[in-house]
């Protein structure tokens, strides 16, 4: 009965089917082959990248729990963890922008608060097509009110991250949202059904027909009939899951439960096998007892629903009571709906019948890895000589310009539709190098920061992914934090290709690599590929979460200048690099080129000697050197000033002037400190074997850099933060 | 003195109303439960932020059915001090203690950011600690509001002088950019007649601490603890127990 056909709509091949006969002794019915096919999707199976993971390093002196949980867990100290992780929801974010950005924050939180967490920080890496088309902006706009309905309702601050714009992204944005949560020690806690006899409870939100093979959905490319996949898209409930946030962190505290996991991609199927799998047990389930929101749903709807807000618990029969007073507390429904049982099988039960009788370890744990084929990414397309390249007549405009582009222009009119305060813990509001949280009652902050370039990475994955880590952990440096950890959402096209496997092959090994060298885990994260739409792919995109420490939240330091007569310090060395430059894209429209080299022993050096002269007291103000180059970072290290005060800088690099002013060569940071710092600035940066040297002062209303005293740019820094702030409610806001 | 922050199902500030109550403030300070009918005693009540039941009708809606508010409503009558921050102010809104309605605000989007606004009556008891036309920078974070009243009530809270803030520039000057959601005469925060209850949208909890880049917000708590040390016996008397609607 199971046919060709029927394998292809739940994208299973031959070869699979034949494993899953194997492993389950007799050929499946319709519904056990339903759990097979979400169980091994690329989504929840990992089986195209799991053999390229494992190259990442996963320990460390802070890690409490690595990959393989709902999120990662590092120690900071004082008996508190912090618990996080990254996701992407890039495909129903497209079909569906408001309830698909959403229900990827619900997703995201609950698997922070399933490990016994209080989610304290949001942060979304969001790429969108260029906002001068109307159709990205709608997206753009459903994204972005989608993440401030979910976020702002249940009261988790979204405290920072980034928004990019490429034509790559116009049929496919990227949606990935990344949770930080902070538990105590003692109390974390893990998806697994240990204990026969233990009760299986439901809690939350009834079940429902939606998101029925969500996590097929998303492993597999889009085409012009994208348009009815609408319906597989899940509907939010933030106020459903702030109860429920209330009552499992509730039982949880009170240690009422044994074990406890979300109800994701592929609901009840994922949570019991998994939580089954997870503690050495079988599970036995009566879908009767499953509160459902409509009639007549078969066991194969029920089991692959993906409706939201929804949890499942394991109690000892003597504590069932007690939870079950908690969610009554919190107007929630919590039925036992079945039992941990001896025997490693799931055994789900619908009016009287054994609807699906199934080895839990071969579903959660034996779906097949594939070392899909791959080539080595083809060479990126050459830039221009430098010499062929025209010098701008006017290197103001260009600043200008650059400004105004909106990748690098102000996102406030993102950042204040959500609420990034709530909690009374944000100290830097979005816009900082890094979000930077308090942590009550302790001298201690957390600061978190999410990045990738994905034009560096198309133009040569290895380098792009080494330069998101740098990136990252150097603007961590900048507010004076230390890097802990990494969680990772690598969103690729179609691993079926063998170009994309090679981009994601590369990639990972320069995600490693920088990894080691920076001595930071990577605890968790999330792979999206078929980021296609109508066969073309997207720019390679890893977008790196790291957090930071900050052992007192005194010598926090932000981007702003903070006064008129500092003086100016840049680290780092500048070269001739502008290939793969946002001057190159914006200015002469060549996505081409090289992307800048990276050194990741220097750039650790960099940053270690940043770290250090900031624990010494001797920073006012850093800024790390990224899209746009050092005079974008100049001038927004102006406008973030509380008085906007401006700078004279004086170069004397022998480099063009386009690549001196808007090069974006790596581990460089400006750095502002009282002229009488300036020598020991200088000395300690040169005892660590860092290139730093002084360019100039703060003052004045203007930005003005020369070279070797030739002007290049001159520019009012009212007029450049006007043009900066109102690029993008430009794209949206009506003028009369 | 003792505070009582009220928890809905929904509520988000409650606990950093309570932090701040607490810990910086350094009062007494207890959760009251919306199901209950106890109001454990307390000398004021604050109303928090957050999307009460969800809000998926009209915010505060359907906060004001719960059990808790009909205690919170006598105890109002008897001249029991009430606070109500963002969700609070539009719960009391809801509620009849205070004259006006909620409107989406004007560019139809949440709004969350620093804005600016002036103490119109420093003789309340939520602005004692203030001068007289004092610029307090207080951050801000809803979608509903765009403060509404028809023009008949508006002239009454003027005449009474009931409009205890307006949204205004850094320098104090009311101008339409400063008042950012829209608000009818820029109406901030509102006072009823007697002087018992304040209701304001910015959020005074998140600017009670330095380290969040304002202490601005503390001016309405420590104003308050100074009203209520000065007249506690005559409230005191007032709390009546488990009325019933009205």
């Amino acid at each position: 009965m199971i046919d060709k056909k029927i394998l292809d709509q739940h994208s299973l091949t031959e070869d699979e089917y034949r494993l899953i006969v194997d492993l389950v002794g007799k050929e499946p019915n319709l519904t056990e082959l339903g759990i097979f096919s979400v169980m091994w999707s690329e989504h929840c199976g990992y089986k195209s990248s799991r053999v390229h993971l494992k190259k990442l390093p996963t320990e460390g002196k802070h890690v409490v729990q690595g990959p393989g949980e709902n999120a990662g867990i590092l120690d900071i100290g004082d008996g508190q963890v912090i618990v996080f992780k990254i996701e992407s929801h890039n495909h129903p974010s497209y079909i569906e922008p408001y309830q698909g950005a959403a229900t990827g924050v619900g997703g995201i939180l609950r698997d922070i608060f399933t490990m016994g967490a209080r989610p304290i920080a949001v942060l979304d890496s969001l790429r969108f097509g260029p906002p001068d088309d109307p159709k990205n902006r709608s997206v753009m706009e459903g994204v972005v009110s989608g993440i401030a309905g979910y976020g702002n309702s249940i009261g988790v601050p979204t405290v920072g991250g980034e928004v990019y714009f490429d034509p790559c992204y116009n049929l496919n944005p990227l949606v990935n949202v990344f949770c930080l949560g902070l538990a105590d020690k003692d109390k974390i806690f893990y998806a697994k059904a240990e204990g026969a006899g233990n009760k299986v409870l439901y809690v939350g939100a009834k079940t429902g027909r939606d998101g029925i093979h969500g996590a097929t959905m998303a492993s597999s490319e889009f085409g012009a009939e994208t348009e009815h996949k609408r319906p597989n898209v899940q509907v939010g409930d933030p106020f459903k899951e702030k109860l429920l946030l209330e009552a499992c962190l509730e039982v949880m505290d009170r240690g009422l439960i044994v074990g406890i996991q979300d109800m994701g991609a592929a609901g009840l199927t994922c949570s019991t096998t998994e939580m089954a799998a997870k503690g050495g047990m079988g599970i036995v389930v009566d879908l009767d007892k499953v509160p459902q929101r409509e009639a007549g749903m078969t066991p194969y709807e029920i089991l692959l629903s993906e409706s939201q807000e929804r949890m499942l618990l394991v109690a000892t029969p003597d504590n069932v009571a007690a939870v079950q007073e908690v969610f009554a507390k919190w107007d929630l429904d919590a039925p036992v709906i079945g039992e941990v049982v001896e025997g490693g099988r799931a055994r789900i039960s619908f009016k009287g019948e054994v609807v699906v009788d199934i080895p839990v370890d071969a579903v959660v744990n034996l779906c097949p890895a594939y070392t899909r084929p791959s080539v080595a990414p083809a060479p990126p397309p050459a830039a221009p000589a430098l010499d062929s390249l025209p010098l701008p007549a006017d290197c103001g405009e260009v600043l200008l310009k650059l400004l105004a582009s909106p990748t690098i222009a102000d996102k406030e009119w993102v950042f204040r539709q959500y609420d990034h305060m709530v909690q009374v813990n944000t100290v830097f509001l979005p816009g900082a190098d890094a979000a930077l949280l308090r942590i009550k009652g302790s001298k201690k902050a957390l600061a978190v920061t999410l990045d990738g370039n994905s034009l560096y990475t198309r133009l040569d994955p290895r380098t792009g992914a080494r330069i998101a880590v740098a990136e990252a952990c150097r603007n961590l440096a900048c507010v004076g934090a230390r890097p802990i950890g990494v969680t990772n959402c690598l969103n690729f096209g179609n691993p079926e290709k063998p170009e994309v496997m090679g981009q994601f092959e590369q990639a990972v090994t320069g995600l490693a690599e920088a990894c080691r060298t920076f001595g930071i885990p990577v605890t968790g994260g999330n792979v999206s590929f078929y980021n296609d739409t109508e066969g073309l792919s997207i720019h390679p995109t890893p977008v790196l979460g790291i957090v930071g420490i900050l052992d007192d939240i005194r010598k926090a330091v932000s981007p702003g200048f903070k006064a008129a007569g500092d003086a100016l310090v840049l680290v780092g060395e500048s070269f001739e690099e502008l290939g793969g430059s946002e001057y190159l894209k914006v200015v002469h429209g060549l996505e081409a080129g090289a992307p800048p080299a990276i050194d990741l022993e220097q750039e650790k050096r960099n940053q270690e000697f940043l770290l250090e002269a900031v624990d010494a007291g001797l920073v006012r103000s850093a800024h790390d050197l990224s899209e746009g180059g050092l005079a974008v970072a100049l001038a927004e290290s102006a406008f973030h000033g509380a008085r906007k005060v401006g700078c004279e800088v004086d170069l004397d690099e022998a480099l063009r002037a386009d690549a001196l002013l808007f090069g974006e060569s790596q581990s460089r940071i400006v750095v502002t400190c009282r002229r009488a710092n300036v020598g020991r600035l200088l000395e300690m940066a040169a005892a660590r074997g860092v290139p730093a040297k002084a360019i100039g002062l703060t003052g004045g209303a203007e930005i003005a850099v020369r070279q070797s005293g030739r002007e290049l740019l001159r520019v009012p820094v009212e007029k450049a933060c006007r043009i900066w702030k109102d690029s993008m409610p430009g794209f949206f806001e009506v003028r009369a | 003195m003792k505070f009582g922050v009220v928890q809905f199902p929904g509520s988000n500030c409650d606990f950093d109303t309570f932090h701040v109550l607490r810990n910086v403030m350094k009062q007494d300070a207890v959760m009251l439960w919306h199901k209950d009918h106890d109001l454990k005693g307390v000398d004021c009540v604050v109303l928090p932020g957050g999307f009460s039941y969800g809000d998926y009708l009209r915010s505060g809606a359907i906060a004001r059915f719960s059990p808790l508010m009909q205690e919170v409503k006598a105890f109002a009558r008897g001249g029991g001090r009430v606070l109500g921050i963002c969700n609070g102010f539009q719960i009391l809104l809801e509620l009849g203690l205070l004259p006006g309605a909620m409107l989406r605000n004007k560019n139809l989007k949440f709004l969350c950011r620093h804005v600016h606004i002036r103490v119109e009556n420093e003789k309340t008891d939520f602005t004692r600690a203030a001068k007289k036309g004092q610029v307090l920078r207080i951050p801000i974070a809803h979608f509903d509001g765009n403060y509404y009243a028809p023009a008949g009530v508006l002239k009454d809270i003027e005449r009474h002088r009931q409009v205890v803030f307006r949204y205004c520039d850094a320098g104090g000057t009311i101008t339409e950019e400063a008042n950012v959601n829209g608000s009818l005469a820029a109406i901030a925060g509102i006072r009823n007649r007697e002087g018992n209850v304040l209701g304001l949208m910015p959020h005074p909890e998140r600017a009670s601490e330095a380290l969040l880049g304002s202490e601005d917000g503390r001016t309405i708590f420590a104003s308050l603890i100074l009203s209520l040390e000065g007249r506690k016996p005559a409230r005191r008397a007032a709390v009546r127990k488990k009325t019933g609607h009205d």
